[in-house]
């Protein structure tokens, strides 16, 4: 058993025997089921460097949208001098550590695709070093050229279309989850000395592919470790060692996630659950009386400002799917251990708080692990934030615990993935609704006219007959689903070889499982599209070369987001049927197929590339975002909505299921203990369910319209809003995608 | 459509449903808005329910088809419809019955909230009180009905008789009788009161409903609801003149001066 001074006051064995951070969580932290009165308010130094950053995220978006970039220097783990929010106020920073040398400077990272890394450069004004492009181009081969050296024509094709989009082939592809903790419990030499004896016992016997790799791996990994510890060095301190106090483990921590954010830029960097783990060291410290809450609010407001400060270098074609500069700094609370207690600790609590001591914001993206049986204490206090805010979102921990025990962390937006051992090959999305059309006309896309799906014999009739198109339409799926699972298994292989995230997979158990992430766009247009075929009459109307190019529905039909078994069936089968067509393929290195239904802000830019639907959409009109109905189809109230979503069973799509819905304020309460007992009402009554997901916005039509007129108005600068899977602050959006979000902004009973 | 007027096959007109209330109760509630009303009130938001037969009286298959959008349904059939939202009711949470002025379909109410009570749920009547009446058959009835009512969200639109006809084309009396009796066997109610200018935000009115309302015994809760223009459109709609044209909503100031003479912030048995 290791023994470490550090450690001092921490119960358990196992931990001490293997890295085992759940057993070192289970047997260590405290319950704590008060309510919030114990909150401390920001410090005087909390208040400075909040108020000088909000200054330099003015200067940000009056330089429209980025501050600085850096065009010398390839950022890697030491690339760069130690920076601070100010050289004023450094010394006031409790947690310290940025991407560059300057605050929101955008480091230069080249290898996902030098030509993105320039194009991001040149958008903003900005010229990279020239020798970048021959080192990149000539001697190193980037992610973004291995994947377009692979593709194959009808790969491109595919992609160029749209039917498969937002893939992963220009930059990092993210999702993966460093456990960043155990830098602070075991210290970097000691997490060195495990992964060299993986080392040494990996490929005893024959030298195969899997174990040339792995080594390989194994030693990127002990490369990073050390780039850890001379980046720690840079900032003047020795995280060799495990943290010894509350501040040591909120900043070698922080260090672990640096270093993943200075060397991916992946589209999702998540922090993790760290809320409890940290609880235990302030605790400790308040024990022997060296902390007091207000420091230990100060600990975690000045952590959470850092990662409010997260940024990539994009480029405007990215920022139309992901709109808002989002970084998916994914941060969770709450949850239940496999014991049953509550996993709740005042620094759940304090995590949360962070939005009233600094305002509300979209990163780090904090979600809520729901359960009815979290304490009904901090319920309240999530959905007051949630109705103050608006930028906090839950999901089901009751649905996600099962399956991914209780130190799972979210990877992205809404997607669990278990800390420290498993990793996620993260691809996009298939267009299911552009899929059905191809089924109709046979494989030629309705936009191009280009022949992209296989030429299988289009429907000729003029009306459409349901069992003619659920034919065509199996069939087309199999096809999409076929080449979804290749395109991405060759991004994989590509990012593994020249993008590979050896520092957070140094965080990772050499053993890692891995889980392959598909995900489904366009989902309820298809369900209500074939309602429209099944229980009412659906005209084509055809181009001059006899494509079908619209559809004129005659007679009412239902439709998904009215609790109707008729259409929310069909839901079911969709999910189901795509998710059993994946999972005939091989994924790459033989990881776990999933899929999701969450489309991000993307559900704009695909809907664009989608022709008119039999369901009434119109061709270019923004598809729904995630599992959400669609617009104007929710007849019968809010409840109704939810109650179809909570139909997708979460099993069959354990990347996630995104649903966002905003409620004025009058209509959720007339009082604010009464709109905090309701909304409490709405997401027990929705989880118990086995709903997986919801973010929770509370504002009136109103104020968006207000906000995207006047969005120089102080009272907007950190307007946040949750919209599919992650927070954003309401005036970075285009107006195409603030347009988008106020007619979705319904539930207004009066 | 329906025939039989035997209790156990009494449908009622329903003009719509909403899965998700929660201003019209404690809680989060499933709310049943039913057809027809006998009141024309000036700033009613739903003209689209007054339409029965003759004002005041109860809607019939044989007058009244469904043409206006509403449908005829058991209480059965509607209680399983609300029984799907069972999960998001927690402890306070249930149905409400609105309108148009449910008291008008009272033989069907009886049905469904018995039934609801059987099931468990909790009721509350959303009432103008406009068809109250202690005389016969209504009374008795009536009686019955509240076995099984556990909250009434009483609107009471002007305290002066008077302006109470001009407001509503009804007289007030037996309205406040209804008040009264509630408070005689103990019935919880929230009295609500939409607030007009021109009409019923005035001082002295305002100061003479809360002297009533301090006469009653039963009062959980007092709200102000600050008139609205949202429901302007359905009377053009519907083909009627608006005779709010022109009046604008209550400002804050206004709502604020209504709470503080009507006492609201006293009533708290709501909360408990």
């Amino acid at each position: 058993m290791m023994q470490k001074e550090q450690w001092q006051g921490f119960a358990g064995r196992l931990w001490k025997e293997e890295i085992n951070l759940r057993d070192f969580i289970q047997n260590n932290y405290v319950p704590y089921e008060g309510d919030a009165s114990f909150l401390a308010g920001p410090t005087e130094s909390t208040n400075q460097l909040w108020e000088k950053l909000q200054e330099l995220q003015k200067e940000e978006r009056a330089k429209g949208g980025v501050l600085d970039m850096d065009t010398e220097i390839v950022s890697t783990l030491t690339s760069h001098k130690p920076g601070y929010i100010s050289e004023e106020l450094k010394d006031k920073e409790a947690v310290v550590g940025l991407q560059t040398d300057k605050p929101l400077k955008r480091a230069f990272m080249p290898f996902g695709g030098i030509k993105m890394a320039e194009d991001a450069c040149k958008t903003y004004g900005y010229t990279p070093n020239p020798d970048f492009h021959k080192i990149f181009t000539e001697y190193h081969t980037t992610h973004n050229q291995g994947v377009f050296d692979a593709y194959t024509p009808e790969m491109k094709k595919a992609r160029h279309n749209k039917i498969i989009t937002g893939l992963p082939d220009t930059y990092g592809r993210g999702r993966i989850v460093g456990d960043y903790r155990r830098v602070a419990l075991y210290g970097i030499d000691l997490l060195m000395e495990m992964k060299k004896e993986d080392l040494t016992n990996c490929g005893y016997g024959s030298m195969r592919d899997s174990v040339i790799r792995q080594r390989e791996e194994l030693s990127m990994q002990l490369r990073a470790l050390q780039g850890m510890k001379d980046m720690a060095a840079g900032y003047g301190f020795d995280i060799s060692e495990p943290a010894s106090n509350a501040k040591e483990a909120a900043q070698w921590l922080y260090f672990g996630y640096l270093a993943a954010i200075k060397t991916q830029n992946g589209a999702a960097m998540s922090v993790g659950r760290i809320s409890t783990f940290l609880d235990i060291y302030i605790q400790r410290d308040m024990q022997k009386g060296i902390l007091t809450e207000s420091e230990a609010q100060e600990l975690i407001d000045h952590m959470t400002m850092k990662f409010r400060m997260v940024k990539f270098a994009r480029i405007p074609s990215y920022n139309q799917l992901f709109s808002g500069d989002p970084v998916w700094a994914t941060l969770e609370v709450g949850g239940l251990g496999q014991d049953g207690r509550s996993m709740v600790t005042k620094t759940d609590y304090r995590f949360l708080h962070t939005l009233e001591n600094m305002g509300p914001s979209p990163e780090p993206n904090l979600t809520v692990l729901y359960s009815e049986r979290l304490p009904e204490n901090f319920k309240d206090y999530a959905a007051y934030i949630s109705i103050e805010t608006s930028s906090i979102q839950y999901e089901n921990d009751d649905v996600m615990r099962p399956i991914w025990g209780d130190d799972y962390s979210i990877c992205c937006c809404v997607s669990a993935t278990q800390t420290g051992k498993e990793m996620q090959f993260f691809g996009a999305r298939a267009n299911l609704a552009k899929c059905l059309l191809y089924a109709i006309n046979g494989g030629i896309d309705e936009k191009s006219k280009e022949q992209v799906g296989p030429d299988y014999r289009p429907i000729s009739s003029e009306y459409l007959d349901y069992d003619e198109v659920m034919k065509k339409y199996d069939k087309m799926m199999d096809w999409l689903a076929g080449l979804y699972v290749n395109i991405l298994n060759l991004i994989q292989y590509m990012h593994d070889k020249y993008y590979y995230e050896s520092a957070l997979m140094a965080l990772i158990d050499t053993d890692v499982r891995r889980t392959f992430a598909t995900g489904i766009a366009g989902f309820s247009h298809v369900v209500d599209s074939l309602s429209a075929i099944k229980y009412a009459k659906v005209k084509t109307i055809r181009d001059e070369n006899g494509l079908v190019v619209d559809y004129e529905t005659i007679g009412d039909f239902p439709k998904y987001g009215n609790d109707d078994d008729r259409a929310d069936d069909i839901a079911v089968w969709l999910l189901q049927t795509f998710m059993k067509k994946l999972k005939k393929h091989h994924t790459y290195r033989d990881s776990e197929p999933t899929t999701s239904i969450l489309t991000i802000t993307s559900n704009v830019v695909y809907g664009k590339a989608t022709g008119a639907l039999p369901d009434g959409r119109k061709a270019g009109a923004p598809l729904a975002p995630g599992a959400n109905p669609s617009y104007g189809a929710e007849q019968n109230g809010l409840l109704a909505s939810l109650n179809s979503v909570a139909k997708l069973p979460y099993e069959w799509a354990l990347d996630g299921i995104s649903n966002t819905q905003t409620i004025n304020p009058d209509a959720i309460g007339h009082s604010e203990e009464e709109r905090i007992q309701n909304l409490v009402h709405i997401m027990d009554g929705y989880f118990k369910q086995g709903a997986h997901h919801l973010n929770v916005n509370v504002f009136g039509v109103e104020k968006l319209i207000d906000a995207m007129e006047h969005p120089e108005k102080e009272e907007y600068a950190n307007f946040t809003i949750r919209v599919s899977g992650y927070a954003v602050k309401f005036i970075d959006l285009t107006r195409e995608q603030q347009l988008d979000v106020i007619a979705r902004t319904c539930h207004t009973t009066v | 459509m329906m025939q039989s007027n035997q209790l156990s096959h009494k449908k009622g007109l329903v003009h719509s449903t909403e899965s998700f209330g929660s201003v019209d109760g404690p809680g989060v509630r499933f709310l049943i808005f039913l057809q027809g009303c006998g009141m024309r009130c000036q700033f009613c938001h739903n003209p689209d329910t007054w339409k029965a037969t003759a004002p005041g009286s109860e809607p019939s298959p044989s007058t009244l088809c469904s043409n206006s959008g509403s449908t005829w349904m058991s209480a059965d059939e509607l209680l399983s419809k609300a029984l799907r939202y069972r999960s998001y009711w927690g402890q306070k949470g249930g149905i409400t019955v609105s309108g148009g002025e449910p008291l008008l379909q009272i033989d069907f109410l009886l049905e469904l909230f018995q039934k609801a009570k059987a099931s468990g749920i909790h009721t509350t009547l959303d009432t103008s009180g406009g068809p109250f009446t202690k005389s016969e058959p209504f009374f008795s009835k009536f009686q019955e009905l509240m076995q099984y009512t556990d909250l009434l969200l009483l609107d009471i639109k002007h305290i002066d008789e008077e302006q109470h006809r001009i407001l509503t084309g009804h007289s007030n009396q037996n309205i406040l009788e209804l008040a009264s009796y509630l408070s005689d066997i103990g019935k919880p109610v929230w009295i609500r009161h939409v607030l007009v200018p021109e009409r019923s935000d005035y001082d002295k009115y305002l100061t003479r409903l809360d002297a009533f309302i301090r006469t009653l015994n039963n009062v959980q809760r007092v709200e102000v609801l600050p008139y609205h223009t949202l429901g302007a459109y359905k009377w053009k709609e519907l083909g009627y003149d608006y005779p709010l044209d022109g009046i604008a909503p209550p400002t804050e100031e206004r709502v604020a001066n209504a709470c503080r003479l009507l006492h609201t912030e006293t009533y708290k048995g709501y909360l408990d």
